[in-house]
């Protein structure tokens, strides 16, 4: 059976406010970098699995998103695989 | 009456908890452990304690909803058995869907441990029936997240079914923004259920149950619950 890389990346809706992300985005002003605007900050999560074919894993990816890795009240998610063998 | 406290890997309010129903006229206090698969018949209430269940590991509570013992604590809120979160267990609640929104990180992007104010806005829950409405009670909170967070939709039936039971306010009870310690919608401190038996909060009522501790405001939660039992029943 094929064997995938998945990278899950979480984030919070857009539309709530992301204080880690605001704080960096302070600390990168005060370093010089008065460009940056919108710091967001998410979770990265890695995961291999095995499954037939690539839309079976990535729907295996959206079960464990949304019963566990990411919170559907408050957070976003995006799944990115990688055929690896 | 029997309250049982569950314990989690990483809780540390339960011997508070414990002790503070222990000290309450008409109730007895026992731990149930995480791991178990049923709830004792003679326990009538089931608290989930304040700590950092799973060292808060992916987010506060995501784990310990996943817990042998979380079935069991569903079906025993769905017969309509009363069911205390306190800070960590709030966040246990809210990942398991039996109280709507979730909380999040501190607006100020800190730990907070203080003492806060907040009024009752509900007495129709087991653990507030000996409250007056509208009273203060003068509690300690500690947590890195408690801003509670619920989309304007699910905000409107909560505030519109009243069960927002405890808001953030200032000393005179009024309704501020700066009362407000970590940024809650609303200044929410704690939630029911729609039918009124399931609540959590922030703040922590047994941590507040001795005037050796600075107050006593805490212990009219656990009282409350003794009056449910023995005016309503269950």
């Amino acid at each position: 059976m094929p064997q995938y890389r998945a990278t899950i990346t979480v984030t919070l809706r857009p539309a709530i406010l992301d204080v880690q992300g605001k704080t960096v985005e302070h600390a990168l002003h005060s370093l010089g970098f008065s460009e940056v605007r919108h710091v967001r900050i998410g979770k990265h999560i890695t995961l291999d699995l095995d499954a037939p074919d690539e839309q079976t894993a990535q729907e295996r990816c959206a079960q464990m998103s949304q019963q566990l890795l990411a919170n559907p009240v408050v957070e976003d998610y995006t799944i990115a695989l990688e055929e690896t063998a | 009456m029997k309250v049982g406290i569950v314990v989690f890997p990483g809780s540390n309010c339960d011997r508070d908890a414990f002790y503070a129903a222990s000290i309450t006229d008409g109730l007895e206090a026992e731990f149930l452990w995480h791991g178990d698969r049923a709830i004792p018949s003679d326990i009538e209430c089931v608290v989930l304690p304040g700590g950092f269940s799973y060292g808060d590991y992916l987010r506060s509570g995501a784990i310990a909803r996943f817990s042998r013992i979380m079935p069991e604590v569903a079906r025993f809120a769905e017969r309509g058995k009363p069911v205390l979160g306190i800070c960590n267990g709030f966040q246990i609640l809210t990942e398991a869907g039996l109280l709507p929104g979730a909380l999040l990180r501190n607006a100020q992007q800190r730990f907070i441990c203080r003492r806060v104010f907040v009024r009752v806005e509900s007495t129709s829950t087991p653990f507030t029936s000996v409250l007056a409405h509208g009273q203060l009670l003068s509690l300690p909170i500690a947590h890195g997240e408690g801003r509670y967070y619920a989309s304007p939709d699910v905000l409107e039936e909560l505030e519109a079914n009243g069960q927002v039971v405890f808001r953030y306010t200032d000393p005179n009870g009024a309704v501020t923004l700066e009362a407000n310690p970590n940024g809650s919608a609303n200044n929410i401190a704690g939630i029911s259920n729609r039918a009124g038996n399931v609540v959590g909060l922030m703040p922590h009522p047994e941590r507040a149950c001795q005037a050796l501790l600075g107050s006593e405001d805490g212990c009219g939660i656990f009282r409350s619950l003794v009056h449910y039992f023995e005016n309503v029943g269950v």
